[in-house]
């Protein structure tokens, strides 16, 4: 018992989920990957032969290639705006009154839970063309003269990521924010630093294991993002989420729809995994 | 600890309104009396609410996402604690591998989940059923299941444990006694937690429903595709408003930041 | 045969000995403390009685039934563990009530023996409260009346008593030994507090790094350790080198008649058994410390510095800078001639 030792134990107690997870979760993704290497016709449907078409056809046509940019560019982008914005507001919320601390902690953290398609209408509405909220706000406050085009843009899309995945950021960095013993801050000051150096040379370089790994979290889940491109996106500017539905659902060419999922997943993992070592290689001492 | 300054203020500020502006709007225009998009500047009207009851595939919708929910919620954390007992009470091999193995549906975009669950399914049969969601559904939610309770089967005092066995305990009533309800709050946070995971799951889901079984998610992203309309508003402001409820009473219950502790640490 | 016999007990975790040649008989009713240092062995020792642990070879034997191969569950002994471990989701009645439930205890006797055990460790009126609305103190009575409750052949406590501040800490263990002496429970303490040990126990065993030092009364083991370890651990001690010649100590100038061959030994002394005398070993006070019912000196030899401990009842003492010179008394001294080949 104390020892934690007992094969029988252990294996009754992990049995169930291990059957599930390798069922239904290791068997479809194997059957995606070879999926991906079927052909596909317009009248013949899926031909189960063992072609790399697909793949050839992802990597050559410069169509998909602009797909997978536009992706990736997206994603740095909302990520660079979570951490921009997110990691200062941790830190104001760290220092604020415990009593609006939990308030805002609720309103910040919240969106989380709540439904990406409303939260995405949202942004919809404020776009809204070009008497969108957001246009007309700009525009009141003497921001802008002509009304900027956020729907079926770019632009668009990634504000909207970053507002969806901002709450990942703030928590990522308040957990490192937690971490901090509150009395370094007091010994740099009575050192006689200011405010500026304080958060530029204590606080930055111990917060930053936590801005990279919301950074990670962030820029992995916006590139996978599917509702909030969708939507703001449109028919036409689309990621490789978005090219994959259409691939399946639209034009029915599931074997290609899976080469180009399963080249989302095999690039996300590979971000993921580099990323993290990167990090934690380069933090090591901080994690401790 | 020094207190934020004016500048600190006005950036807390433009940041809140960032955070609130597109789900204060929705609430908004749901209540617009006017029959197209616009803000209610002529009073205000539930007229777009009762809409709702005109549109019976959005309550089905709601149902069926609740009772999706449930289910794999509850299939979830009936898997997720005899695991989480094992990764907190026995040292074994591959212990590692086996639980980024349990985490790693947070790592796989649910595109390629949708995509793999949908070409699963349509080979067995299911595609579209209720069971195909289910089975989908306990798999996306279970590594929120997994990380509340495995936090809370971590964090409790092995001792207490050891007490129970010394005064004659066996396993089942050590278990039923003395475990179980220690780790209670950590099972059902895990169980809330799954329920708005799953509740809230468009992308995968997208893939797998079929017309008797669209989620109110998928039902609204399908409207929306098509058209925005006050009504999809009124939607989503019920949605919120339901998504707010939960929120508060896990917030009173056990503190967001800790429930939502498990749902961000994805990658360590 | 003893009531509790733990025989040539070992336990490795791979290649590192937790525990070795451990051998011990625990009569009934006795009050047995293992006391060292943490990583000693002590806390292996009891969760191998409980069975929280398994040794990798030896014996236990409980009045004659082998305990080994039993099951924790089935042990039937009393633990009071260094976190209290109680229930914190049940009351402390429930608490209490939970071990014989366990064995099948019907209602009415159940209640009636859970009052009185909240009774004898003074919680009468407690019964409904949680855990976490009682103090330390008080929850440390409800662990000790839901191990004693069941009727245990043996009580284990782990370091029971060390989460606790200083004053309850001497009040639970006074209150700790009147409930042991009336119930007669045989008990098994492990602690690292050698007052503790020291105040409760009929016999310490003394343990560091997984091996028995010495298994003593607490008076014999204070007054003649059996190796430099017990020496130290159970209080300060002066360890001065002197020489036999033909019958005499001689410890620089300080002389004395003992027994024994000529030769170089090892001379120990507890502080309090040092006294300042017009003749002995001389000596200059460097630093003396007021200790309220007594002074600590600290005095420079010419064999290094030696602790004196005086009484504070009212006699002239010499202060800081004063030439003094040390004596006692031959019977408080340990002679000792191993390793002292250089002195």
């Amino acid at each position: 018992m104390a020892e934690g030792r007992n094969p029988v134990a252990v294996a009754s107690l992990l049995l169930p989920a291990t059957l599930l997870f390798i069922a239904v979760l290791v068997i479809p993704l194997i059957m995606t990957v070879l999926l991906s290497f079927y052909s596909w016709g317009q009248y013949t449907g899926i031909v189960e032969d063992f072609t790399a078409e697909n793949w050839i056809e992802v990597f050559t046509d410069p169509y998909f290639g602009e797909i997978f940019l536009r992706t990736l560019r997206i994603s740095f982008l909302a990520t660079l705006l979570a951490a921009l914005f997110g990691a200062p507001e941790a830190y104001i919320l760290k220092r604020m009154n415990p009593r609006w601390r939990g308030l805002f902690m609720l309103v910040i953290l919240g969106p989380l839970l709540m439904s990406v398609v409303a939260r995405t209408l949202g942004w919809a509405l404020l776009f809204g063309g070009n008497n969108g909220v957001a246009n007309q706000f700009l525009m009141g406050i003497g921001l802008i003269d002509a009304p900027l085009p956020f729907m079926f843009t770019e632009t668009g899309v990634v504000i909207a990521l970053a507002h969806v995945m901002m709450p990942f950021m703030v928590l990522s960095v308040w957990a490192s924010l937690q971490r901090l013993d509150p009395q370094v801050e007091n010994a740099a000051r009575s050192l006689g630093a200011s405010q500026f150096t304080v958060v530029r040379r204590v606080l930055l370089p111990q917060i930053m294991p936590g801005i990279l790994s919301g950074s990670i979290i962030v820029f992995a889940l916006s590139a996978s993002a599917f509702a909030t491109p969708a939507i703001i996106g449109g028919r036409r500017l689309k990621v490789a989420s978005t090219l994959a539905y259409d691939e399946f659902l639209n034009t029915l060419d599931w074997p290609l729809g899976a080469a180009v999922a399963v080249l989302l997943l095999i690039g996300i993992v590979l971000i993921i995994v580099a990323s993290n070592a990167l990090v934690e290689r380069r933090y090591a001492e901080v994690f401790r | 600890m020094k207190k934020n300054g004016f500048l600190a203020l006005a950036f807390h500020t433009v940041f809140v309104i960032f955070m609130v502006a597109p789900i204060l709007v929705v609430c908004v225009v749901a209540f617009t009396p006017e029959g197209f998009l616009s803000l209610p500047t002529n009073g205000l009207s539930l007229r777009w609410f009762r809409a709702i009851a005109d549109y019976p595939e959005f309550i089905r919708a709601f149902w069926t996402s609740v009772y999706l929910g449930a289910v794999s919620s509850t299939i979830a954390v009936i898997l997720a604690v005899p695991a989480a007992l094992a990764f907190s009470r026995y040292a074994f091999p591959g212990k590692g591998a086996l639980s980024a193995f349990f985490l790693s549906p947070l790592m796989i975009p649910h595109v390629v989940l949708g995509i793999a669950f949908l070409r699963f399914f349509t080979q067995g049969g299911i595609s579209g059923t209720m069971t195909a969601l289910i089975i989908a559904h306990v798999v996306v939610v279970f590594p929120f299941a997994l990380r509340l309770t495995l936090s809370a089967a971590t964090g409790m005092d092995r001792s207490i444990e050891s007490a129970a066995i010394s005064l004659g305990a066996s396993n089942f009533t050590l278990f039923r006694r003395v475990t179980l309800p220690l780790i209670l709050p950590g099972v059902i946070s895990g169980w809330a937690l799954s329920f708005i995971q799953s509740f809230d799951e468009v992308t995968m889901t997208v893939f797998l429903a079929a017309p008797g079984t669209e989620t109110l998610p998928v039902r609204m992203f399908l409207y929306v595709q098509d058209n925005i309309d006050p009504l999809v508003t009124s939607v989503s402001a019920v949605v919120i408003a339901i998504t707010m409820a939960v929120l508060i009473i896990l917030d009173r219950l056990y503190g967001l930041d800790a429930v939502l502790s498990g749902h961000s640490d994805r990658n360590s | 045969m003893s009531f509790l016999e733990l025989s040539d007990l070992r336990k490795t975790y791979g290649n590192v000995v937790a525990l070795e040649n451990f051998n011990l008989s625990v009569e009934k009713g006795e009050f047995i403390s293992l006391l060292g240092p943490s990583g000693c062995g002590k806390t292996t020792t009891l969760q191998m009685i409980a069975g929280f642990t398994e040794p990798t070879s030896g014996r236990i034997v409980l009045g004659g039934r082998d305990l080994v191969s039993m099951p924790p569950a089935k042990r039937g002994l009393g633990i009071v563990f260094q976190s209290y471990a109680l229930f914190p989701h049940l009351t402390a009645a429930e608490n209490v009530a939970f071990g014989l439930e366990m064995r099948g205890i019907d209602r009415a006797s159940r209640e009636e023996r859970v009052r009185e055990a909240l009774a004898m460790v003074g919680l009468k009126g407690y019964e409904d409260r949680y855990p976490r609305r009682m103090s330390g103190g008080q929850q440390q009575r409800v662990a000790v009346a839901r191990a004693l409750v069941i009727r245990p052949e043996i009580l284990l406590l782990d370091e029971p008593l060390s989460n606790l501040d200083a004053k309850m800490r001497e009040e639970m263990q006074s209150e700790l030994l009147s409930i042991q002496r009336r119930l007669g429970t045989t008990t098994i303490l492990v602690t690292h507090d050698q007052q503790e040990a020291m105040a409760l126990s009929n016999r310490v065993v003394v343990m560091s790094k997984g091996r028995i030092e010495q298994i003593a009364t607490p008076v014999e083991a204070y007054n003649n350790p059996a190796s430099s370890f017990v020496a130290s651990f159970l209080g300060k001690t002066n360890t001065l080198s002197g020489e036999i010649r033909g019958g005499t100590l001689v410890v620089g100038e300080f002389r004395a008649a003992v027994s024994g061959a000529d030769g170089p030994v090892a001379v120990t002394l507890r502080p309090e058994k040092m006294r300042f005398d017009s003749t002995g070993l001389r000596g200059t006070v460097t630093a003396r410390v007021f200790q309220g019912n007594c002074w600590s000196y600290q005095v420079q030899t010419a064999q290094g510095e030696v602790l004196v401990l005086r009484q504070n009842d009212g006699q002239p003492l010499p202060v800081e800078g004063d030439a003094v010179f040390l004596s006692w008394s031959p019977a408080d001294m340990g002679l000792r001639r191993e390793g002292l080949s250089h002195g």
